[in-house]
């Protein structure tokens, strides 16, 4: 195991470098000039030309390439062209805003889609299976940029139970924050919610078909022990992969709905620095995170192994 | 039964005592988050809005775009129009408790002038020396007759910031930023929130009588309304021209409305590249025909409720710059056609126009594209993004770019750099010796009938040949609770406080 461990650490290095050239090349490839997109109406020739040398945009791709990763190995991310901040800063403002919100997320979409799967593996072409299926379909085809509008003006317009966006930290007001987090945490759990629902229910078919299910059921367990504890426990292995990867497509930001509900997350950060090319933001992002994305992978390995001993050897 | 009464008496008094000591805090919701708080580095519209609560200026403006004294208590210019001399407001405290004096005042202009990547500079170009006379008085020393001077002052380049905590701070001075405006800085949450509370040693503190302010971005208009009908927020800015039936039918909500200083219009590219040259470059005509094709007051029904101004200057028919002499021309598409015609185009005439990726101004470019159609103009509409299309419009990458002015207090700044030659925003390569004169001229007469007449002559030559259409003006919409008295819109759309009043 922990060779298998530092085997992957290790594998790290060269990735992170691969995607340290592409974020840097591909954003190279952006239309546009920052020191440009940056003075918005004050577009004086001068002053742009004191911005470019200042932020090292007169210089070639590779020598600012050079000066980023140097940064980036003294722990250094750069500044913000546009709000004068530390990339890091702003990264350790952004984070756990996020990280909150895809952990919620997640939580409200396993929940759902785990125990709809089941529920419908389990009453399989029973008016309950079509009704599962039927909510999972409108959960993958409902735009989250839609349902996020209608949910504000349901809940906290109509009804006023809600507030209509915004965000709270936990440490701050855990209730108000709960408020605050949970339509966006639906919106973004709700389509994943969705697929998890497919995916479960369709492994749980499998394994209950299969022989051991057959065999636990011929040794006289109780069919919620067959379910719960030998067909479940097989099935979740591609669940937790998919859990893994949606959470990191979830702390890359969930752009639309971080920018519906005003949340001041990864999505928007990066959603604003495109737009207003602040390349520094943009690198520091996206680099942290692909770093978490590949992290987050390698706990999946390690939770593969823990759920299915055959793995271990 | 007297117990009761007395309890209830004593219950009645601390519900009024608590309402009377309770906080007031005004939430904001604004349509962009600010970039940089500091006044020196800062460029955007959204961040104007609050430095009006944060820092005051040396004047100001009121309803009538007149210039009024701020931190300034007058101004007095020689008769060669080379020295303007200030005189300060006494007793004025920054947020730091630094007197406000002339000494602080040459360091704000002198760093305004001097810091690097400071976009106040072409701004004060024309100061060549900032001196103090006496503790309340400044003298700024000018390398020519520049009169558009004070209405720069009533904008960012006019902010006067505590020299300590300038110094201190360096570029990072918009981190925590220290003025002398009615409200002082607490916190900011990047794209979150942006916090502000009352300066109790402000000068004019007896007419301000909110305790705190609350800025949160929220980009999306229809959730920022949905925010001020729940009561998440006492005001918004910028609301939609589409969404005021349903705040004026909310009986919670009022409405302050004012046309913005600025216009939206299509920049024409006649001589900026060879690309302009094939289209609209080639005769004057071919834009005076694109001009008659146009229903101005039809799109702004059309696109906005009929809420904007249809409009064809560089200021709108409310501002007293306006020359009425040259009305907004009613719609001929026999004389476009005829025009066309005398130019010796083949129609229909292929245009690309550059449209920035916005809805309202996609929706516009589509109602132009009809209306032009009917002319012989074949308009194709390319959305792109903001910040491409304007490295597009430098290179001259374009043949009609619909781009809209935010608009300054001073006409010099609507037309000045869009009209002469070679000036940084002149997209459409407009030149012409006269314009350039005139334009000059214009910036070093003083009162507003002399540069009125200057500017009737540029807009009699521009109207017929020149590089911009002007198509409408914007109403600045901030709606706010009915539970906020006393609120006054000025003509900029920024929001100040004074003398408003927040009812519990």
């Amino acid at each position: 195991m922990l060779v298998f461990l530092a085997k992957r650490l290790l594998q790290l290095i060269p990735t992170l470098f691969i995607v340290s050239v592409i974020i840097f090349g591909l954003q190279q490839l952006l239309p546009g000039d920052p020191a440009l997109a940056m003075a918005g109406e004050e577009r004086d020739p001068q002053v742009l030309e004191q911005i470019r040398r200042q932020y090292r945009l007169d210089q070639p791709f590779y020598i600012q390439y050079l000066y980023w990763v140097g940064g980036v190995l003294s722990g250094n991310l750069g500044e913000s062209m546009r709000l004068k901040e530390p990339v890091l800063t702003l990264i350790a403002q952004k984070f756990p805003v996020t990280l909150q919100l895809a952990l919620m997320a997640i939580v409200i979409s396993l929940t759902i889609g785990i125990t709809a799967g089941i529920m419908s593996a389990v009453k399989r072409d029973t008016p309950i299976d079509y009704a599962v299926n039927l909510v999972a379909l409108w959960g993958i085809s409902t735009p989250n940029f839609w349902l996020g509008i209608m949910l504000i003006f349901l809940f906290a317009v109509h009804l006023g139970w809600l507030p209509a966006s915004g965000y709270v930290s936990p440490f701050q007001d855990f209730w108000l924050s709960m408020q605050t987090t949970i339509l966006p945490a639906f919106v973004l759990g709700n389509s994943f919610a969705a697929v998890l629902m497919r995916h479960t229910r369709s492994a749980m078919l499998q394994a209950m078909s299969s022989d051991y299910v057959r065999t636990a059921r011929a040794k006289g367990l109780a069919e919620r022990v067959v379910v719960l504890k030998h067909a479940m426990r097989n099935a979740l292995t591609p669940i937790v992969t998919l859990g893994a990867l949606e959470l990191g497509t979830l702390l890359s930001g969930a752009v639309l709905t971080e920018q519906v509900f005003s949340i001041p997350g990864f999505g928007k950060l990066i959603v604003d620095s495109v737009f207003n090319r602040d390349y520094a933001v943009v690198q520091g992002v996206t680099l942290i995170t692909a770093t978490t994305y590949i992290l987050l992978n390698l706990l999946a390995d390690i939770a593969y192994v823990l759920i299915n001993p055959r793995l271990r050897s | 039964m007297k117990r009761l009464a007395i309890a209830a008496a004593a219950a009645g008094l601390l519900i009024g005592c608590s309402s009377a000591f309770a906080q007031t805090t005004l939430r904001v919701g604004l349509a962009e988050d600010p970039d940089v708080l500091d006044p020196t580095l800062a460029r955007t519209y959204v961040g104007r809005i609050v430095f009006a609560s944060l820092c005051d200026k040396l004047f100001d403006i009121d309803e009538n775009v007149n210039i009024v004294p701020q931190l300034a208590l007058s101004h007095e210019t020689t008769e060669d129009g080379k020295t303007v001399t200030i005189k300060l407001r006494p007793g004025v405290k920054f947020h730091d408790g630094e007197a406000m004096d002339a000494a602080a005042v040459k360091a704000s202009l002198e760093r305004h002038m001097t810091m690097q990547g400071s976009f106040r500079k072409p701004e004060l170009a024309a100061v060549d020396k900032v001196e103090v006379a006496d503790p309340l008085t400044v003298r700024l020393l000018l390398k020519s007759p520049f009169s558009p001077l004070i209405a720069q002052l009533t904008d960012r380049a006019g902010m006067v910031m505590s020299a300590k905590a300038a110094a201190e701070a360096g570029d990072k001075f918009g981190l925590k930023p220290v003025c002398a405006g009615p409200f002082k800085f607490v916190e900011r949450v990047q794209q979150d929130r942006i916090v502000l509370e009352k300066f109790p040693d402000y000068w004019n503190a007896a007419n301000i009588h909110v305790d705190r302010i609350v800025f949160r971005p929220i980009v999306e208009s229809t959730v920022r309304l949905a925010n001020l009908k729940s009561g998440s927020l006492e005001m918004i800015e910028r609301a939609l021209a589409t969404d005021l039936p349903e705040i004026k039918a909310d009986a919670k909500l009022r409405l302050a409305t004012v046309p913005e200083l600025g216009y939206q219009g299509i920049t024409v590219n006649i001589g900026k590249s060879d690309v302009g040259k094939a289209a609209f470059g080639k005769d004057p005509r071919i834009i005076q025909a694109f001009n008659l094709s146009l229903d101005r007051e039809a799109i702004t029904k059309v696109a906005f409720n009929g809420e904007f101004l249809p409009g064809n200057q560089w200021v709108s028919p409310k501002n007293p710059y306006y020359q009425s002499k040259f009305p907004v021309p009613k719609r001929d598409i026999a004389k476009a056609k005829e025009l066309l015609k005398a130019a010796g185009v083949s129609t229909p005439l292929s245009i690309d126009l550059m449209v920035p990726n916005n809805p309202e101004t996609r929706q516009v470019a589509e109602i132009v594209q009809a209306m032009a159609g009917e002319a012989g103009f074949d308009i194709k509409i390319r959305v792109t993004e903001f910040a491409t299309s304007l490295k597009e419009a430098e290179e001259g990458r374009y043949q009609a770019y619909m781009l809209a002015w935010s608009g300054r207090v001073d006409p010099d700044g609507n037309a000045y750099i869009f009209h002469k030659t070679k000036a940084p925003q002149n997209y459409g390569g407009y030149s012409d010796p006269d314009v350039d004169r005139w334009l000059d001229e214009a910036r070093v007469q003083g009162p507003l009938a002399d540069r009125k007449a200057i500017y009737e002559k540029i807009t009699d030559k521009l109207l017929s040949e020149g590089s911009i259409v002007y198509l409408y003006h914007r109403l600045m919409i901030i709606a706010h609770t009915a539970k906020l008295d006393g609120y006054k819109q000025m003509p900029d759309g920024l929001i100040r406080l004074t003398g408003a009043k927040l009812k519990p």
